[in-house]
């Protein structure tokens, strides 16, 4: 029973990952609302953009602490989101500001069905890895 | 106030300019602003009213306290018109009245017009007033209706001349009066023949609807009854007879009433015999005036068919013929009442249930339900509970098992729903086909469209086929369009006349109703059942559309309640199904709906319950002038700003000289009523505002220096009212051009002018056009080049074709929000950055017009084109704060929208500004599979609001059928639009991807779809590359693709004319955009008469189209490519002395200079006949293309050269080894 640094890493990646849960029902919420006509991409796009660079600091936050507490394994499985997110920072428009969601773009059923399904995916890797942090947090803390 | 005062002032560094200005030195008196204080109150309070986000706010930031008193005379104005707004809806109709006399003229108009012809003229002409009175005085209708329905004989005369009155409106293209297109539709007749184009193709509607007993749909099964009903019975035979060609199916449908009774006459045949290319087979009634009747060579390039139909109208049909031409329309009759149409079947039943059910409905308008909306889509959608299910996903509720409680009539309508749709080519009804015969042959003039063949009806047939470039007709039954041509075999695959495009295959009736190709084209008339068919058959599925485009005639309704669908919101059209005669059904949702009571007054016929015949349900093509409920604010008025360059790069290019000329020459003509304001900004480093407000003795001219944080100096006077500041307007522009000569300021800030021009323009909306003449060097916006010259011809990657920042685009959204379009002029000689200041157009609706090398005299072609775009740009019609919703049947789905404007809703388009050179695409993809349907329907319908002040929906409704098999769906391509379609496509991978990647998806675009019909439908195993004869210009317009300058690689091409040739293939209809792609070649120093066409008393000859190859030209002659936008003459170097003395008017060879853009008008018969011939081509279409004469040896041959895109380049395969690298693809 100790208090490790990896502990540590897993609480906070537990309260953080609880936040990034939210960011995704969030982005699910606002491309359903696209969708339905109840929003202008306009005026809708811009708190999707706000949550979109909180989201991928957070999620690189985490890994930097993983790989400090050299919890490999759980670096492992957040290596593909991270890289995803990296290519997605690096591939969005321009100037970077309207950041990966393109106001005149997002509307075409194509690039729409593509964001929610990313929006429903992230869902659910958050909410694995809600339990997977979970898990280790009291395994890390019980064992060594 | 003193404090913002002075905070103006110091800001204003030079209010004051010199004598260079006409800016008299008197500076705005800051304590004006007090007065407008209050005005600004009531200004903002009254835009407030208009719900929602659309209504202009407030200005914001300092601006906001005093500024906008600007803009309190037009709120009012504003409001108090749109109160108005219906009775002046009405006034529509009424004030057209000089209609009749212009039509009873036309003696003089139709120069070949006999006097028989003229002296019916007038009777002709009664439809028109009749539609002018439309709903006022009924009187006439009933008129016309028992002339209508009068014997044979007597009405064989009125048909011929109703005819010729019919059809020339739709000769008609080149603009009506720009300004009231609507009113004055009928006096553009003086143009008519003059213009030409498929564009016509919407004629006779306005006659339809004025004739009363026109409106039968459906030819009935008894002849008397077609003779009191249902003319369009007749029509719907008598036309067939002759065959026509698809763009002109629409009109014959439109015509119905003024033509219905010219079913019996020759006047069918007459006027349709010389129309299409390849009709020579047309049987014996055939009057025709071309100079050579018959002649083989008759064709119809752009708009060929028209102005030949006119001329043959135009002479006065023998006796003889008459007679045949009547007894053909008879038999035909014979035909039509034994033909099984089964809709026809179930009029009876109607007509009589009418009595029964007569004011039971409990008629539910469209508009009652819907609270204020709140956003365009909204009101365009309507209401909240409906927006749900417009989304395409949604699931509608599917009425297919009809809880009917009217049995009766339901059991053969549901026999009815399905058997006109069907397409099976092979099991047509012996009676039908009869029927059908002669229409199937005109419907396919240029050959590989059509489905059907019968040729065993009429042997002309076999000419028809043999002048479609060695199509043999064999009585295989296999539609034409299906048959296997072996490409690599085949020398000549273009045909000689132009490429219509194909008819779908639907039933007569619906083909007749069907939208017109011009504005509405699918690029499989087929649509295939499954996505999984769609998958085999590799062919993109997709729309394109040109929905504003001019029409000379278009039913214009008025009325309360405009009926749509309440689950998805789809407006009443023509192929929706009455169920009886209190619902119909929805074709793209299949909901059941109520007819609402006013729906069963025709006020046409005057006559109760016959829903069935009202104007919305006999035209594809209609236009309802909309009521408040789909406004968000009053209609706006037409603003006009217009932002200049005036930097020394500008002023050295003496743009401005044209500018002004224009606009002082067509400041009249502007679009607009009586609340038309118009405004002028200039920049270079700083950026000037000029005040033109009425009482001050010259324009003021207010400097701001300040661009970073822009504001506007004054709060009114900036954009004034045309008509009461036209003095200070033309001061202005004749000013202007001198006053920045000395000028040696070349830095541009484009960016903080745009923001200037936002902020005037947010309160209104309206349009900007910008001008400018290098890259913006100064403030926000600002752009480096980047550019590298040295990879211009470079083969492999090409960069930058993206915007260099979201700053344009972001403004563009900005305009888009408060409905202000920006377009852009961009006349540079250096690298501008195109990709990025493309943007403000492209997301705004814009347009973009770019002039590279512009001088206005060392460049003088260029000069004269932009005045000629000038000329066109400030007087067409234009609509503002638009939105444009795109429906479609259950099943399908659009995903990728092409064009200029902003994506609101999946399907939902928001156009600042509409303009009828706007054409737009959209990819679709078959979410669900639709088998248990036949027909699926595409609605577009545009909302805006005209120049008038006028809010107004057009609405186009395509109908296509569904097909199982993969044969069908290639017999159904539609090769010019799977091209365009596949442009826009190419674009936008090209940006997002590289050019390479959409290099190549074009070429496998190619090759999956010609492998896939090699391994699937076809069963020859030739070594060959075989294609269906649908198909056979793929191979070639794709090759053209890959040559064009948008996505050529390995010729030296500057990356901005490059980016313009991608935003021109965004951007573009169909039309000018196939021009672009693969020009029209002629051989001009021997135009006969041969086959001519007579047009406004003119001969214009019609040499064949020739294939874009240097094979073609030969060192003896001269010859013309049509680009769309410019015409080139090429003369090769031992041209024959008598053309050059005759035509260009010059001695020998050597003296024609090198640079010349006009034809001399001399006195000789071949001056005669190519100058006809150029205005005729130049009369088809919106923009005066300018003409370059191209002498064998001169520099400028490239330019003409680098379009023969069948010859091999240095770069570039020839066509025969893109086919032979084709088939290698598909071997493999």
């Amino acid at each position: 029973m100790a208090f490790t640094f990896a502990a540590f890493c897993y609480m906070l990646a537990l309260v953080l990952c609880a936040a990034l849960i939210f960011f995704a029902i969030w982005h699910i919420i606002a491309f359903d609302e696209l969708r339905t006509d109840f929003k202008s991409p306009i005026d809708q796009g811009n708190p999707v953009h706000a949550l979109v660079l909180p989201e991928y600091s957070i999620h690189s936050l985490f890994c930097v602490m993983f790989l400090c507490a050299q919890q490999w394994l759980t670096l492992g499985l957040n290596m593909p989101l991270l890289f995803y997110h990296f290519w997605r920072y690096f591939h969005c428009p321009a100037d970077s500001s309207e950041l990966a969601y393109d106001p005149p773009a997002v509307m075409n059923a194509d690039t729409l069905s593509y964001c929610q399904k990313e929006a429903w995916c992230k869902l659910a890797f958050y909410l694995l890895s809600f339990f997977y942090y979970l898990y280790c947090m009291i395994y890390t803390l019980v064992s060594s | 106030m003193e404090e913002q005062g002075s905070c103006i002032e110091r800001k204003l560094l030079r209010a004051k300019r010199g004598p260079g200005g006409p800016a008299q030195s008197q500076m705005q008196v800051p304590s004006g602003y007090g007065l407008h204080h209050q005005n600004y109150i009531a200004a903002s309070g009254h835009y407030s009213q208009g719900p929602g986000k659309m209504a202009a706010s407030p200005l914001d930031g300092q601006c906001s306290d005093y500024y906008s008193g600007l803009y309190t005379p037009p709120a009012q104005k504003v409001a108090a018109s749109s109160t108005a707004s219906h009775e002046g809806a009405q006034q529509v109709y009424s004030g057209g009245p000089p209609a009749p006399p212009l039509l009873g003229a036309p003696p003089g108009l139709v120069p070949g017009a006999s006097s028989t012809a003229s002296l019916m003229h007038t009777s002709a002409s009664q439809p028109y007033p009749s539609f002018v009175n439309y709903y006022s005085s009924p009187a006439v209708y009933t008129a016309n209706s028992s002339a209508a329905s009068q014997g044979f004989p007597a009405t064989c005369h009125y048909s011929v001349s109703t005819v010729s009155n019919a059809v020339h409106p739709s000769v008609c293209y080149s603009s009506p009066p720009p300004g009231d297109p609507y009113t004055r539709v009928f006096t553009s007749q003086n143009a008519l023949v003059a213009g030409s184009g498929r564009e016509g193709s919407f004629p006779g509607q306005n006659a339809a609807l004025s004739h009363p007993s026109a409106l039968g749909p459906l030819p009935s099964q008894q002849h008397q009854q077609q003779q009191q009903q249902t003319l369009s019975g007749f029509n719907t035979l008598s036309w067939s007879v002759p065959g026509l060609p698809p763009a002109q199916d629409n009109l014959l449908r439109n015509h119905a009433g003024s033509v219905a009774s010219a079913s019996n006459s020759p006047a069918g045949p007459v006027a349709v015999s010389p129309a299409g290319p390849g009709m020579q087979n047309v049987p014996p009634p055939r009057p025709v005036s071309t100079v050579l009747p018959g002649a083989p060579s008759a064709r119809g390039p752009p708009a060929g068919k028209y102005p030949q139909e006119s001329a043959a109208l135009g002479t006065q049909p023998s006796e003889l013929t008459l007679q045949k031409g009547m007894q053909y329309g008879d038999y035909v009759n014979n035909q039509a009442s034994s033909a099984p149409t089964p809709l026809s079947s179930t009029s009876d039943d109607e007509e009589e249930e009418e009595d029964e059910e007569a004011g039971v409905d409990s008629s539910s308008t469209t508009s009652s339900a819907s609270p204020v909306p709140n956003s365009y889509d909204a009101l365009e959608g309507g209401s909240y509970a409906d927006m749900h299910s417009s989304s395409a996903s949604s699931p509608a509720p599917d009425p297919a098992p009809d809880p009917d409680p009217v049995p009766a009539p339901t059991a053969p309508q549901s026999v009815r729903m399905a058997k006109p749709f069907g397409h099976g080519y092979p099991t047509l009804q012996p009676g039908y086909q009869n029927a059908a015969a002669p229409l199937t042959s005109g419907v396919q003039p240029s050959g590989p469209v059509a489905f059907q063949q019968y040729p065993q009806q009429y042997p002309g047939v076999n000419q028809l086929s043999s002048s479609l470039g060695g199509l043999s007709l064999q009585s295989s039954p296999q539609p034409e369009s299906l048959r296997p041509v072996n490409l690599t075999q085949e020398k000549d695959v273009l045909p000689t006349t132009p490429v219509w495009a194909p008819v779908p295959n639907l039933n007569m009736d619906l083909k007749k109703l069907n939208c017109s190709p011009d504005s509405f084209r699918c690029t499989l008339t087929n649509i295939p059942q499954t996505q999984a068919l769609l998958n085999k058959a590799k062919l993109p599925l997709g729309l394109l559309l040109h929905p504003f485009r001019d029409l000379t005639q278009l039913p214009v309704i008025t009325s309360n309640t405009i009926v749509r669908c309440r689950s998805c919101r789809t407006y009443i059209n023509p192929f929706v199904s009455f169920i009886d005669q209190r619902r119909w059904k929805c074709n793209l949702c299949y909901r059941v709906n109520d007819v609402p009571e006013e729906f069963m007054y025709n006020p046409l016929t005057r006559s109760y319950g016959e829903p069935h015949k009202r104007p919305e349900v006999q035209n594809s093509t209609v236009e309802f002038i909309a009521s408040s409920d789909y406004m968000l604010r009053p209609p706006q008025p037409a603003v006009y700003l217009f932002v200049l360059d005036v930097s020394h790069n500008a002023v050295e290019a003496g743009y401005l000289t044209v500018l002004c000329q224009s606009l002082l020459e067509n400041l009249d003509k502007l679009p607009g009523d009586s609340r038309t304001r118009i405004g002028f900004m200039t920049f270079d480093s700083t950026i000037h505002f000029y005040s033109l407000q009425e009482g001050l003795s010259q324009p003021q001219m207010l400097i701001v220096s300040d661009i970073d944080d822009v504001f506007l100096p004054t709060p009114d006077g900036l954009l004034v009212n045309l008509y009461e500041s036209k003095e200070l307007i033309k001061v202005l522009l004749n000013a202007l051009p001198n006053m920045f000569t000395n000028t040696r300021e070349t830095h541009s800030a484009l960016g903080p002018a745009l923001q200037a021009a936002f902020k005037l323009m947010s309160p209104t909306g309206g349009r900007v056009s910008v001008f400018q003449t290098q890259l913006p060097s100064l403030g926000a916006g600002l752009l480096q080049s980047r550019e590298d010259p040295n990879q211009r011809s470079s083969t492999k990657v090409v960069q930058h074709l993206g915007p260099a920042t979201d700053f344009y685009k972001k403004l563009a959204l900005d305009c888009s929000g408060q409905q202000t379009a920006v377009d852009l002029f961009l006349l540079s000689s250096q690298y501008s950055d195109l990709a990025s200041l493309a943007c403000m157009s492209k997301y705004s609706a814009g347009c973009i017009y770019y002039y590279p090398s512009f001088h206005c005299t060392h460049n003088p072609s260029q000069a004269e084109k932009l005045q000629k775009d000038l000329k066109r740009y400030l007087t067409r019609k234009i609509g503002f704060e638009a939105v444009m919703r795109i429906r479609c049947t259950k099943g399908l789905s659009m995903h990728t929208f092409h064009g200029n404007f902003f994506v609101r809703s999946t399907d939902l388009l928001s156009l600042a500004n509409i303009n009828p050179d706007a054409g737009f695409a959209v990819q679709l993809s078959i979410e669900e599979n639709l088998t248990d349907t036949s027909l699926v329907c595409f609605q577009t319908a545009l909302l805006y609001t005209s120049s008038k002040g006028e809010r107004r929906i057009r609405v186009h409704t395509l109908c296509l059928p569904v097909v199982s098999s993969l044969a069908d769906v290639y017999a159904g391509v539609d090769v010019q639009a799977a091209v365009c379609l596949l442009a826009n496509m190419a674009v936008d991978r090209s940006v997002s991807s590289s050019l390479s990647d959409a290099r190549d998806a074009l070429v496998n675009a190619v090759v999956d779809s010609l492998s896939a019909y090699g391994s699937t439908v076809s069963n020859f195993q030739h070594s060959g590359l075989i294609a269906p004869a649908s198909l056979k210009l793929f191979p070639l317009y794709v090759l053209a693709l890959l040559k064009q300058k948008a996505f050529r690689t390995g010729t030296s091409t500057r990356l901005d004319d490059r980016v313009y040739a991608m935003c021109q293939i965004k951007s573009q209809p169909l039309v000018h955009l196939m021009k672009m792609i693969h020009p029209n070649l002629y051989r001009i120093d021997r135009l006969t008469d041969e086959g001519a066409v007579h047009v406004n008393d003119r001969v214009v000859p019609q040499p064949p189209l020739l294939k874009l190859s240097a094979e073609k030209l030969t060192r003896e002659g001269a010859f013309l490519m049509d680009c769309g936008s410019v015409f080139y003459i090429w003369i090769g170097n031992g041209c024959d002395s008598h053309f050059i003395e005759d035509v260009l008017g010059y001695p020998n060879f050597a003296s024609v200079p090198q640079k010349m853009t006009h034809l001399p008008e001399l006195d000789t018969l071949s001056s005669e006949r190519t100058r006809s011939f150029l205005t005729w081509l130049r009369d088809s279409r919106p923009l005066s293309p300018v003409l370059h004469l191209v002498k064998d040896e001169s520099p400028a041959k490239t330019e003409f050269f680098q379009h023969l895109v069948e010859d091999r380049t240095e770069a570039a395969f020839s066509y025969y080894e893109f086919l032979v690298h084709v088939q290698q693809q598909i071997c493999k």
